[in-house]
């Protein structure tokens, strides 16, 4: 099968516990992380996942980071790679 | 990292901040196999084949809305024109009769589209730029009625190409088609008249599935207004040149986006991906406005001297950045310029920067016409054929699509509001000078000729 993977933004106000909640998530749904960057600006928290789904259904966990994000208080955002791949390589 | 964090962020803001959306997702769906010489027969014909074939359109959209994180803000339904159906029965009816087929027809069409839950269906149309034959004169006499009862029927009418000429007295029928849809002014905005119409335009309400087109086939329109302000903002001290080369750049990324989607959706729905619209497509919303776009590239209102220019230079680029993105491009592709539905256009009119005049003047380089364009509801329907013989006359001799969509309601220095991604718009003064002598010698204007153009 050809491998899928998502690109996860992670943006809010900076707090312990935001890492550890996201990658439960994706442990629980057998979603390998590929690359992770995380900066913080001025308190604001931003990090970029790019995870290989392994078969996982993007809605399930799109549904499933919205929660933990709620909870956390930051915004999550789940696209599947192919839109960044469209609008940044030729 | 597989992109740059700039990169996932650049697309991250053009569409949570700019506005990037994908306008449009249009199942173009041929009819031409539910003729039949009974009108009940056609209605459920039709009314099957669209529930049939369009029943998981709104699903897989939203599924890939939310895969990719980019809206598609509208899935609608273009179909064959209904006059070549019309055609089928119409022959020994009434005109009377003929309407209330027509009516029902439509109905049928409404209903269809209430039931797959997409909020537009196109196809309401007729091909006259020729002639008239008895299908398209009763659906053409139907419209008005047609329009008044449904929703999400839109029309449209073809009078003119640049293989024909404009056909005059089908010019003067619309005239007064317009005038008595007009009675309830949103009729208005669901009905275009054209010139060289495109066979597979996503937008509508011009949309309708043209000849030669595949039995079912996917056309999608796209977004962005707000994505080239940004990039023009950006290169504030860009020359011209450098500016268009930005704008070709950024216009390459929103057509990808639309290709992406487009592909797709027609992958799963098992039909073929016909091609993107590059049209840059504004909205109501603030910001997210072509006629923002040519006054940040240094207009102090678009409308002013210079607004020609600068919107041909922003349609060019638009085009080639678009034209590399995506394999298939078609439809009216340009920049559209709808007064009330875009915010800047009409903030222009309020302020006096654009008129009737200049909008016309523009539509000769961009498309597609003139667009959902308010005027005094006492414009008298030659008046009105006048307007759209000027504008029909730009599109032959220039062979490209060019429209109108005119709303007669009001008076002028009213706001006629319409609601949704219509919008809302002061009423336009139109000229005080007569022209019914000339629209009503009727017949019709010959093809311009090809050549010897110097």
């Amino acid at each position: 099968m050809e491998k899928e993977r998502a690109v996860i933004t992670v943006n809010g106000a900076d707090h312990p516990g935001i890492i550890a909640t996201i990658t439960n998530v994706l442990a629980d749904m057998n979603i390998n992380i590929e690359d992770l960057s995380q900066t913080v600006l001025q308190d604001l928290f931003t990090m970029i996942m790019i995870v290989d789904l392994r078969g996982a259904d993007i809605t399930e966990l799109q549904g499933k980071l919205n929660k933990a994000g709620a909870k956390q208080g930051v915004r999550i955002t789940v696209q599947h790679e192919n839109i960044f791949k469209y609008m940044h390589r030729v | 990292m597989l992109f740059s964090t700039e990169e996932i962020l650049e697309t991250i803001r053009m569409i949570a901040v700019e506005n990037l959306d994908i306008r449009t997702v249009t199942l173009g769906i041929n009819l031409q196999g539910c003729a039949s010489d009974d009108v009940d027969v056609v209605s459920q014909r039709i009314h099957d084949k669209i529930v049939t074939t369009a029943n998981q359109l709104v699903p897989e959209a939203d599924s890939i809305e939310s895969k990719y994180g980019i809206p598609i803000v509208n899935k609608r339904v273009a179909v064959t024109p209904i006059a070549t159906l019309i055609d089928a029965f119409v022959a020994n009816m009434s005109e009377d009769d003929a309407t209330v087929a027509g009516v029902q027809i439509a109905k049928s069409m409404d209903s269809a589209a209430k039931f797959v839950g997409i909020d537009f269906i196109g196809g309401y149309s007729a091909m006259v730029h020729k002639g008239f034959t008895g299908g398209s004169t009763a659906l053409i006499n139907s419209i008005p009625k047609a329009l008044t009862e449904t929703e999400t029927v839109c029309s449209s009418v073809n009078v003119a190409s640049t293989k024909s000429g404009i056909n005059m007295d089908a010019v003067i029928k619309m005239g007064k088609i317009i005038k008595s849809a007009s009675k309830k002014p949103i009729n208005c905005a669901k009905l275009v008249t054209f010139a060289n119409a495109p066979p597979d335009n996503p937008f509508m309400a011009g949309a309708f599935h043209g000849s030669g087109e595949p039995e079912a086939v996917i056309n999608v329109g796209i977004s962005g207004p707000g994505v080239i302000r940004s990039v023009v903002e950006q290169a504030e001290n860009s020359d011209l040149g450098t500016l268009a080369e930005s704008i070709k750049r950024t216009a390459f990324k929103i057509a990808r986006v639309g290709e992406l989607v487009g592909r797709e959706i027609a992958s799963r729905l098992g039909v073929k991906f016909g091609i993107i619209d590059l049209s840059l497509a504004p909205s109501p919303i603030r910001g997210d406005s072509v006629a923002n776009i040519l006054e940040a590239m240094g207009l102090e209102r678009c409308g002013t001297h210079g607004s020609t220019a600068a919107l041909s230079l922003l349609t060019d680029a638009v085009k080639k950045g678009g034209a590399m993105a995506s394999s298939y491009v078609g439809g009216l592709s340009g920049a559209f310029i709808p007064v009330s539905e875009d915010y800047g256009m009409a903030k222009a009119v309020e302020v006096g920067a654009i008129n009737l005049d200049k909008l016309e003047a523009m539509t000769s380089v961009c498309s597609v016409g003139l667009d959902m364009v308010v005027v005094p509801k006492d414009t008298t329907s030659e008046t009105i054929s006048a307007i759209i013989a000027d504008e029909c006359a730009i599109g032959v001799v220039n062979n490209k699509a060019t429209g109108v969509r005119i709303i007669p309601a009001g008076k002028e220095g009213d706001y006629v509001e319409f609601g949704g991604l219509l919008g809302r718009s002061p009423v336009l003064s139109v000229g005080k000078f007569h022209s019914e002598k000339f629209v009503l010698r009727g017949g019709r204007i010959p093809a311009p000729i090809q050549s010897l153009t110097g």
